[in-house]
């Protein structure tokens, strides 16, 4: 494996006397697809929230693009824009457009002008096949929409990595399609990408790597296909046999 | 005369009221100045405090917390009688439509406060959170994306509270402030005759009914929708 | 400093003028345990009289309640005080605050009670008279719980302002708290009364404003 682009070792987090994430290794390369699955309240999200940040881990190392992420010396809000996140309920900006919610961090943290911003923005729109719904606001568009939008928020700023937490368990089943499109074609262009989901078929189809995780530990990794298909232990067994069911 | 006539001698004089409705159009402008300082001080005062809160500094925190409490306990006439017929006591004159206007700010910062302090809250953390992982620092996130949301929610009650305290411009008139009610009362000492009482009345009326009516407007056009 | 000290909390003279302070302090607490009730059943029929779809109550009611809205408590206070012995009608301060807090309060009780009525669903009544129970039936033991239950906070909140607002009798000269201290404090030219007023009266309401802080926290994490 080539150098990762995200190098998370050690990692640990409490929550007061609960211990969610125990000693979780998590390297990713570039162009990478990496799944995360794993039974509710496994760590999972709370580890992709590590990366970016957005928790503070109690323990452990993470480098993103050569950045050491929890080091003092770094200026969190320019590491972030290196790695894209979409959320669960898409946390939109309700009081904006859709154009308005992507160019707002391109200007004020990147400082564009208004007409790069705008025309950065558009193009993020296009790529996630929103052209036509710019000028829309969160509550004129479907979750579908909204959560293509967010996509468009976190690509328009460039990313190398983006994190995905549930992105489609919050939409309605007919709009599913529509987000795992976008994430797709995202993937195709050669973005490196970490997605926590329920979403097995699109695991099997595009991922390069699924992580296991059971109680805050990964409990084993690989390739779609054996993890799927030939699953070493016995409570990734259990877990995929209770999805497969459904 | 018959009672009807009385009545209407009393209350709709004519004379009395061509005699005072100049005294009383003077205090309609002066309790439109007064109530536009105090929704000036007080509104920019308790958005201040709200931002200041939203830091977390905590021995900050408390007293911004024990202000806000003290001055929606506090009964505004008793705030008032304190600074006017108190500070001189201490050696510190303050004529009563600072008095007035210091008072009322204070209660209105109070509320203010309260009330935007409700509304940061009540922005899901989410959007703190979608902020936050596009590299947006604490404060853009603060100004451009939770501020905004949280002021929208705030505007009806904001409102309602903001005509509630401005009407208390009336207590100016136990401080010696000439503004409408002052100056109906002087009237109606000089005159014997209820009729500025009747003038001022009407005065609020041409004053509160629009903004009333204005309160409902918002409060039914800023309905919770999201 | 020492200035400053004897001017705003000489205790001297507040133990001089606690015997009539306390006096005032028992006429707030009476005061408001009159005209709480008055305001509550102004505003619970105005309330009422809101749920009947018809224009000819709808917009004498609507005239009403913003009518008493506009106009200062103050205002109306002295307007009956003052103004009706012109007309004929001597009022004692006491009736002339129980008319003003009537009408102003009763007011306020009223739009808070009516968004409480509007906030229960259609379906409570629908299901009630589903059940055979009369309008009136279904008001009193369906919809009104649920809609006084919605809009506790508010009620409480102007329960609070109505007990501050009680200050402003001092000015028709009923000798509760704040007309006992302004008594105390032009007799002593000091402050020390109207401090220890200020105080008397934090002590009485910081609780009820600890308790609302608590219960509009808890209704915006409900609505998270």
């Amino acid at each position: 494996m080539a150098a990762p682009i995200v190098a998370a070792t050690g990692i640990h987090k409490h929550f007061g006397a609960l211990h969610v994430l125990k000693n979780v290794d998590l390297l990713v390369a570039e162009r990478e697809l990496v799944f995360v699955i794993g039974p509710s309240g496994s760590g999972k999200s709370t580890l992709l929230r590590c990366l970016n940040r957005l928790e503070e881990p109690s323990g452990g190392s993470i480098i993103v693009d050569g950045i050491d992420m929890l080091a003092r010396s770094t200026d969190i809000n320019k590491a972030r824009q290196r790695i894209g996140m979409v959320f669960q309920q898409f946390n939109l900006y309700p009081h904006m457009t859709a154009l308005g919610n992507v160019m707002l961090a391109l200007r004020k943290v990147q400082g564009k002008d208004k007409t790069e911003a705008e025309a950065r923005a558009r193009a993020a729109l296009a790529r996630v096949d929103l052209a036509d719904r710019a000028e829309h606001f969160p509550g004129q568009l479907s979750g579908g929409q909204q959560q293509r939008v967010a996509i468009a928020r976190a690509i328009a700023l460039e990313p190398r990595v983006m994190l995905f937490d549930e992105p489609t368990s919050a939409l309605d089943p007919e709009l599913v399609g529509g987000v795992l499109q976008a994430m797709r074609e995202l993937r195709e262009s050669g973005m490196t990408m970490v997605v926590v989901s329920h979403e097995m078929a699109f695991a099997r189809a595009a991922a390069d790597r699924v992580v296991f995780m059971a109680d805050g530990q990964v409990v084993e990794q690989g390739p779609p296909a054996s993890v799927f298909g030939n699953p070493q232990h016995e409570r990734t067994r259990a877990f995929i046999g209770q999805i497969e069911r459904h | 005369m018959t009672s009807w006539d009385r009545f209407t001698d009393s209350f709709f004089n004519a004379r009395v009221a061509a005699e005072y409705l100049p005294k009383i159009i003077d205090g309609f402008w002066l309790t439109i100045a007064l109530a536009l300082c105090i929704i000036a001080t007080g509104l920019t005062a308790g958005l201040a405090l709200a931002v200041i809160r939203s830091f977390s500094i905590r021995p900050l925190n408390w007293l911004i917390i024990f202000v806000v409490d003290l001055f929606r306990a506090l009964p505004p006439l008793v705030i008032i009688a304190l600074l006017y017929f108190g500070l001189p006591s201490a050696g510190l004159t303050m004529d009563g439509f600072t008095a007035t206007w210091l008072s009322l700010s204070f209660v209105l910062m109070a509320f203010t406060e309260e009330i935007f302090w409700a509304g940061i809250t009540a922005v899901p953390r989410g959007q703190w959170e979608a902020a936050r992982s596009t590299g947006l620092g604490f404060l853009p996130t603060l100004g451009h994306v939770v501020l905004p949301q949280a002021i929208r929610m705030t505007i009806p009650p904001l409102t309602n509270r903001t005509i509630a305290i401005t009407k208390g411009t009336a207590l100016g008139s136990v401080v010696a402030v000439s503004e409408i009610l002052g100056a109906a009362q002087a009237g109606v000492s000089f005159s014997f005759n209820p009729t500025p009482l009747t003038l001022g009345a009407l005065a609020y009326v041409v004053l509160f009914v629009p903004v009333v009516i204005f309160g409902r407007w918002i409060e039914t056009r800023f309905a919770w929708k999201r | 400093m020492q200035d400053f000290l004897n001017a705003f909390f000489s205790l001297d003279i507040i133990s001089q003028a606690w015997p009539i302070l306390l006096q005032g302090f028992w006429v707030t607490l009476w005061l408001s345990a009159l005209v709480i009730p008055l305001g509550l059943i102004s505003g619970t029929v105005l309330a009422l009289l809101s749920t009947v779809r018809s224009r000819w109550v709808a917009w004498p009611l609507w005239a009403w309640v913003d009518f008493f809205r506009a106009i200062p408590p103050l205002v109306l206070l002295v307007f009956i005080y003052a103004g009706l012995p012109f007309a004929g009608f001597e009022v004692s301060a006491v009736g002339a605050v129980a008319l003003g807090f009537f009408l102003n309060t009763g007011a306020y009780y009223g739009e808070i009670l009516r968004a409480g009525i509007e906030s229960v669903p259609r379906g409570q009544l629908e299901a009630a008279r589903s059940t055979g129970l009369t309008r009136w039936q279904a008001m009193q033991h369906v919809i009104l719980p649920q809609a006084v239950r919605n809009v506790l906070p508010d009620l409480i909140s102007n329960t609070l302002e109505v007990v501050k607002l009680t200050s402003i009798a001092s000015v028709v000269a009923l000798p509760e708290l704040l007309f006992q201290a302004r008594q105390a404090q032009s007799v002593t030219y000091n402050a020390s009364p109207i401090m220890a007023a200020a105080i008397i009266y934090f002590i009485l309401l910081w609780p009820v404003v600890r308790l609302l802080s608590r219960l509009e926290n808890r209704q915006l994490a409900a609505r998270r």
